[in-house]
């Protein structure tokens, strides 16, 4: 696919040292965080700035060669998996912050920036960028605007796209464009800058970003509320933010996620708890500890067993952190650890816990749900074994009925994650058909030559090509053959 | 087979992994290496050289297994890769003279390592060291070798060692315990004055120390280099050494011998007798930090007015779970100030031989370390392993900080105030 003449244009462009095709260095950029897929690229290209960012592109465009963007490859639909090879863009090099401008309340970086780095920069001078993915210390915030990437503190301050107020972005066809900026108000024309948010690396790729800061919150606050049953611990979700109270987290556990996160980060959790919350709340102290108060009498009304206030900023920092290495530890159970995305309107968020527990039951698959409870956004984990053909039949029987049933409550296939290749053919069952026509209209607009990471959000069963590892799971892109 | 399968690809370890943060290439992270591992275990890759590289890329410190909320066992996946790589080569050409040297030739014989030791102090006595530097001899050594013997203080004379007593006993009597000393193959050449250090302070606390007899290298480097036959053989000697010798506890001041010496059940998977075997002798394995923890605080006489910082040693950190109990003691000592250091527990770049086989990457490693260790703005860097302590004191060098900093085994600066 990269011939030899491209390679070393390539070369030319990037320098011998960024350019990789050797076959460990292709393997290890032939997966990313998602079980099942794998395929190989032709090449990775890493390159150092906008300009020779930009150069790639040209080239690949002017010779028909596919380009996966890619970050840290943390995303969980198969974002980053090269279906259809073609060369796998790194960003990781753009890692500068630029500037964090304490006057406008922005801060301006290149996309290679580690979510977490972003995080401790801005907050050392007292101000706070609030999405927060459980990925947060290795994902880039490329990968994040991508893929409107979400987090514990979403419930109460939203998620990436609520951030983002301006982008420099590569075309295709090697142009550089700035969409959006630090104007606080700006309405000429369409909003390509919210366009690229979420757009998975299928339109062009982001070079850098200036997002908006909030003041940080001067206290905050984290509490653990255990309960005998899972149903209570939903509706007390629910029940609090009728209550008009607006946690910035409130996360949710079920036992089975707690025992595996229990044994890798030794914190004390009650075994015997059906499932637990963890709740955090910041803003200034009085009205910390009076909405604190409120919350934790609303958990004992509605059945929690014990309510536990964080005694220090370390414990509180120990729980969250655990609670952020969950779906991982989940991966101690099962060889493979099948997570999915399922979110509803925060009101139907105990009906949906108990769907899910019923169709696992009905497949006989093992399913822990953990999840960003306060957004209605659960994700159900199967824990099962990628070599069971049989098994993985029946998971992902169930994964569709637990789709349809969140579609069901007025909910979507994916409520941070993406659609990549995972969720691609349940995409018209959440936008229709004619929604997936407009939107494969516009991707015609950004990239005429559909070199940008083709195969993903848009179901294609055309023109596949050797798939590493397979899974024969029903998805149609599954099967392995040569293009 | 499934230790692999458990890791699910998340990249939780990717932070933590030293030559990932040098490189920033996926093929130099934990994760990637662990898909390597599996490529080549499912025959989609080959164990070829460029495997080989990336497997010997990894500097064995285990970060990322602390790191690894799915609790894959980094440590013995990438050991045993490395015996994959080498029972390949084997098959195909002899092994390199140096690899023959150190680990079939000189290793395992005690003897010989005391020979070497002789030797090393012989040069320095007669000031060869610094007349080799001069006349440019010392270009004749491998560029890593020669930088770092510049880092070895000077040896203890084969008179001095000779001299040494086999038991030591406490002032109180009975003692509270009987202890062997692990000596080590290196350590108790090189570093001999860190062993009578670590033995005097375990006197102090009412320990009965023993030197037994008939002790030898623990194995570790063998292991770690892919030589696991090697290692096996080494493991034998010392259960058996220790099992004559009738102490409560074999103790030890290298974490990465320790961590070696804990895991020897796992070296005799197939061999149920000796694992037993290894099994209580790996029951009685204490680094000398965690068993001075568990004893009645040691009365210091003396006050070290000092800063100090406490670089983890990746063994006994990542290997043995020990990290608070070196600090503990450190704070202890009267006089002392104690300054954590940043990413204290992030490898130091040594990793056995990885400074000499992979020279630049461990500096690399080793300036961005010394920075940190410079922000401190500390007089000591104590660390908890010789290795860490050589590549520490060669980092004091480069930094331009000699006479200003001084790196010392935490046994050392105990015995101090003693
Ligand atoms: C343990 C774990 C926990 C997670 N928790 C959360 C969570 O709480 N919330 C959440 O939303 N997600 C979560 N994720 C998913 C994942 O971390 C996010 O999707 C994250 O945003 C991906 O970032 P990345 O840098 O790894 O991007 P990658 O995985 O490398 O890429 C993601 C997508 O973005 C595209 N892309 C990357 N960089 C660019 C660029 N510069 N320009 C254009 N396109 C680009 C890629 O082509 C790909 O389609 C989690 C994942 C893991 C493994
Ligand atoms: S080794 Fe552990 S932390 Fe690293 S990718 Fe695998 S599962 Fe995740
Ligand atoms: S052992 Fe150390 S160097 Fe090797 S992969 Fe793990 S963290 Fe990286």
């Amino acid at each position: 696919m990269v011939s030899k003449e491209a390679r070393s244009e390539l070369i030319s462009v990037v320098g011998e040292k960024w350019f990789l095709d050797s076959p460990n260095e292709l393997y290890v950029y032939s997966y990313d965080a998602t079980p099942l897929y794998q395929a190989m690229p032709d090449a990775v290209v890493i390159p150092g700035s906008v300009e020779e960012l930009s150069a790639v592109l040209r080239i690949a465009n002017q010779r028909g060669i596919n380009i996966v963007p890619r970050g840290s490859g943390t995303n969980l639909c198969g974002g980053t998996v090269p279906l259809e090879g073609g060369i796998v863009l790194n960003i990781n090099r753009l890692n500068k912050i630029k500037e964090i401008d304490q006057d406008n309340l922005t801060a301006t970086f290149g996309p290679g920036v580690i979510t977490a780095d972003l995080h401790k920069a801005v907050e050392a001078v007292g101000l706070f960028y609030p999405p927060d993915p459980g990925s947060m210390r290795i994902s880039t915030m490329g990968g994040n605007v991508a893929e409107c990437a979400g987090g514990m503190r979403g419930l109460k301050y939203g998620v990436t796209k609520d951030y983002i107020m301006g982008l420099e972005m590569v075309l295709p066809t090697g142009e550089i464009l700035q969409v959006g900026g630090k104007n606080a108000k700006d309405v000429a024309g369409y909003d390509l800058t919210k366009l690229l948010v979420g757009s998975e690396g299928t339109l062009a790729v982001v070079t850098e970003i200036t997002a908006k800061l909030l003041p940080l919150p001067d206290a905050k606050q984290t509490m653990v509320a255990y309960y005998r049953s899972l149903t209570d611990a939903a509706r007390t979700v629910q029940r609090v933010i009728a209550n008009r109270i607006i946690p910035a987290t409130m996360e949710f556990l079920d036992n089975a996620t707690m025992q595996v996160v229990e044994d890798f980060a030794r914190i004390g959790l009650p075994l015997d708890m059906e499932a637990m919350l963890l709740i955090e709340q910041d803003g200034s102290q009085s009205q910390v500890e009076r909405d604190m108060e409120r919350i934790a009498e609303i958990c004992r009304q509605e059945g929690a067993a014990e309510v536990r206030l964080a005694q220090t900023a370390d414990e509180a920092a120990g729980l969250m952190a655990a609670r952020r290495a969950a779906l991982s530890a989940l991966a101690r159970m099962r060889p493979t650890t099948i997570l999915e995305d399922a979110t509803v309107p925060r009101s139907r968020l105990a009906e949906m816990v108990e769907q899910v527990n019923r169709i696992a039951k009905k497949y006989d698959v093992q399913i822990c749900t953990f999840g960003h409870a306060g957004d209605g956004n659960l994700h159900p984990t199967c824990m099962t074994d990628e070599r069971d053909k049989e098994e993985i039949h029946r998971v992902e029987q169930a994964f569709e009925e637990i789709f349809l049933a969140a579609m069901k409550l007025g909910g979507t296939i994916t409520g941070e994650h993406g659609v990549g290749v995972a969720k691609a053919k349940y995409l018209d069952l959440r936008v229709g058909s004619a929604g997936v026509e407009l939107m494969k209209r516009i991707k015609q607009a950004f990239d005429p030559n559909g070199i940008m990471n083709p195969g993903k959000m848009f179901a294609k069963d055309t023109r596949r090509r050797v798939v590493v590892k397979s899974c024969e799971c029903g998805h149609e892109h599954a099967t392995e053959h040569e293009a | 087979m499934d230790e692999i399968m458990n890791c699910m690809q998340c990249g939780f370890c990717l932070p933590a992994c030293p030559t990932y943060r040098e490189t920033g290439k996926e093929s130099a992270s934990p994760r990637g290496r662990i898909a390597l591992m599996k490529g080549v275990a499912e025959q989609k890759l080959p164990a070829d050289d460029e495997f080989e590289q990336n497997m010997y890329l990894c500097l064995g410190c285990r970060a990322c297994e602390t790191a690894c909320p799915a609790g894959v066992p980094y440590g013995s996946l990438v050991e045993t890769a490395r015996e994959v790589v080498e029972s390949t080569k084997k098959q195909s050409e002899s092994p390199s003279f140096v690899r023959k040297l150190i680990f079939e030739k000189v290793f395992p014989y005690p003897e010989r390592l005391q020979t070497l030791g002789t030797l090393l102090w012989g040069a320095q006595a007669a000031g060869l060291q610094s007349l080799a530097q001069k006349t440019g001899l010392m270009k004749l050594l491998p560029r890593p070798m020669a930088e770092m013997q510049q880092a070895v203080d000077r040896v203890a004379s084969p008179m001095e060692r000779r001299k040494r007593e086999p038991v030591m006993k406490p002032e109180t009597s009975p003692p509270a315990l009987r202890i062997g000393l692990f000596t080590g193959c290196i350590m108790d050449v090189m570093f001999y004055e860190i062993n009578q250090a670590t033995a005097r302070v375990l006197v102090k606390a009412g320990c009965e120390v023993m030197f037994v007899d008939n002790q030898v290298c623990c194995g570790a480097l063998h292991a770690h280099a892919g030589e696991k036959d090697g290692a096996v053989e080494l493991a034998k000697r010392n259960i058996e050494a220790f099992e004559q010798s009738g102490v409560d506890y074999v103790v030890n001041n290298a974490g990465g011998c320790g961590a070696a010496l804990k895991e020897y059940h796992h070296w005799f998977h197939d061999d149920p007798e000796w694992k037993q075997r290894a099994l209580n002798f790996v029951a009685k394995v204490r680094d000398a930090n965690e068993l001075l923890a568990e004893l009645p605080e040691i009365t210091f006489t003396k006050s070290l007015a000092m800063r100090v910082t406490y670089q983890d040693s990746c063994h006994l950190a990542h290997g043995q779970g020990v990290r608070n109990q070196p600090r503990q003691l450190l704070r202890s000592i009267p006089g002392v100030e104690y300054l954590e250091l940043n990413r204290a527990d992030s490898c130091c770049g040594s990793a056995g031989i990885y400074n000499i086989t992979n020279y630049e990457m461990s500096m690399q490693i080793l300036d961005e370390k010394m920075d940190d260790v410079q922000e401190t703005k500390a007089d000591v860097v104590v660390t908890s392993n010789p290795g860490c302590l050589l590549q520490m004191k060669h980092g004091v060098n480069r930094a331009g900080l000699a006479g200003r900093m001084e790196a010392l085994h935490i046994m050392e600066l105990l015995d101090r105030a003693l």
